[in-house]
């Protein structure tokens, strides 16, 4: 089982990244648990500063929105390592 | 789709094929680009007083003409220079400006925040996280806050439509006016030592390392978010740009001339307060005002009036005092408010007593 969380303030891009995920681990079926963490203290314990930003398995593996593909690819690296 | 169908970005022979596409794509947009712009004038005219059939100097024939110059010129321009705008930015990340700005001293600290404020991405709804990343890693608090000023103040909507429709003179001032204004109050803040009014609870967040290690994005990464960007925002306002061209127009073809010199001239002293007065409720409406201000101008609108009321219109504004509040007490976002509109005013006097 995977964690993806999905690190925001609510702004249209992290949601655009919340829908994003979604939906590649709806079509991909991934066996993955995703959740948005709004909560600052929370977002700033993974040291980061802007926002969106996306944390697969405890792991931020990117800040901002890198795109459909490149998120397909950061979520599918962090699973299979 | 299946697991192998997913390409992977780092692969390098793959990487440098997709830069050389995304340069080819951008390339040629940009000649599309030049193309177009200079199709317009003759295209406009020829709709105003051709197509519509209005007399050449006619009131109608000259708002036409007016409108159809303007409006896709100022989207071209729009399009264009935030994209431009957008891929420098790429290079720049707040991880890395906190960084830079560890351990500045006063002064400098504050002209280089100011500096990033304007190139390092940044939406208003990170701004409680970047303030608490900033302050928790000990940059001061007035560097911290000559940063957050900077960012709305110098706008990248407002400085593409100043420069398309007033010149580069006028953007280049309202740039250095903003980054002047950025770091005075910042400079004042940090000299007033106002620490105390910033919420208890930022100085208690434990803020992690910074788990990520640097992943250089490709060019072509970067023209596509640039890409995503640009059509975000260009869809955003590009509305408002039509409605206050249309608007603009109208006074360029029938309000006569010199009509504003009495009211938004600069020997009305009460002029630059009241602009920046009337620029607040007009938050995140820059690109529709400003076509408006600039038909004013044309009508005898002192220019240090104008730029008041365009920084009060994208610096004063309430959404993100709202957001600042989170980590702020009232008392600092009063006397950031306080500060800012003294500085905007000032500089608004400054203006119409040098120039002209």
């Amino acid at each position: 089982m995977t964690t993806i969380k999905i690190l925001g303030t609510g702004c249209p891009t992290c949601q655009r990244l919340l829908d994003d995920v979604m939906n590649l681990v709806a079509t991909n079926q991934w066996d993955a648990n995703v959740e948005y963490v709004t909560d600052i203290p929370a977002i700033l314990a993974y040291g980061v500063m802007s926002t969106p930003a996306l944390v697969v398995n405890e792991k931020v593996v990117a800040v901002g929105h890198p795109g459909p593909a490149k998120v397909a690819y950061l979520i599918q690296q962090a699973i299979t390592a | 789709m299946t697991e192998n169908s997913i390409p992977a970005p780092q692969e390098n022979a793959l990487t440098r094929r997709k830069d050389a596409r995304a340069w080819g794509v951008v390339a040629g947009a940009a000649l599309i680009w030049l193309l177009l712009y200079n199709l317009i004038h003759p295209l406009a005219n020829w709709l105003a007083y051709g197509m519509f059939a209005q007399p050449e100097g006619s009131h109608l024939g000259e708002s036409l003409a007016f409108f159809f110059y303007d409006v896709p010129k100022i989207i071209l321009l729009l399009g264009g220079m935030i994209f431009l705008i957008t891929v420098l930015r790429s290079f720049f990340t707040t991880e890395q400006t906190r960084a830079w700005l560890g351990g500045k001293r006063e002064g400098v600290g504050n002209a280089l925040a100011a500096l990033l404020g304007v190139v390092t991405p940044f939406c208003s709804c990170s701004a409680v996280p970047l303030f608490i990343g900033f302050v928790e890693s000990g940059i001061p608090l007035g560097v911290t806050f000559s940063f957050l000023t900077a960012t709305p103040v110098v706008n990248e909507v407002a400085l593409v439509m100043l420069f398309g429709l007033f010149g580069w003179k006028v953007a280049g001032l309202y740039l250095l006016s903003g980054l002047m204004i950025a770091v005075i109050a910042g400079i004042i803040i940090g000299r007033l030592h106002l620490e105390r009014y910033v919420e208890d609870f930022v100085w208690q967040i434990k803020v992690g390392q910074a788990a990520l290690e640097a992943v250089k994005p490709t060019w072509s990464e970067r023209f596509q978010s640039a890409w995503e960007s640009t059509e975000e925002i260009v869809g955003k306002v590009w509305l408002y740009v039509v409605v206050g061209i249309a608007i603009g127009a109208g006074i360029h073809g029938y309000v006569p001339e010199d009509a504003m010199a009495h009211i938004l001239g600069k020997n009305t002293w009460w002029s630059v307060p009241a602009g920046v007065l009337l620029g607040v409720p007009l938050y995140s409406n820059a690109a529709g005002v400003i076509p408006v201000v600039h038909a004013l101008m044309e009508k005898g609108a002192a220019l240090g009036t104008v730029l008041a009321f365009m920084m009060s219109v994208v610096g004063l504004s309430l959404p993100e005092m709202v957001i600042l509040r989170r980590v702020l007490k009232p008392q600092l976002i009063g006397i950031f408010i306080a500060i800012l509109t003294v500085a905007i005013i000032f500089t608004g006097y400054l203006f119409n007593l040098v120039l002209l």
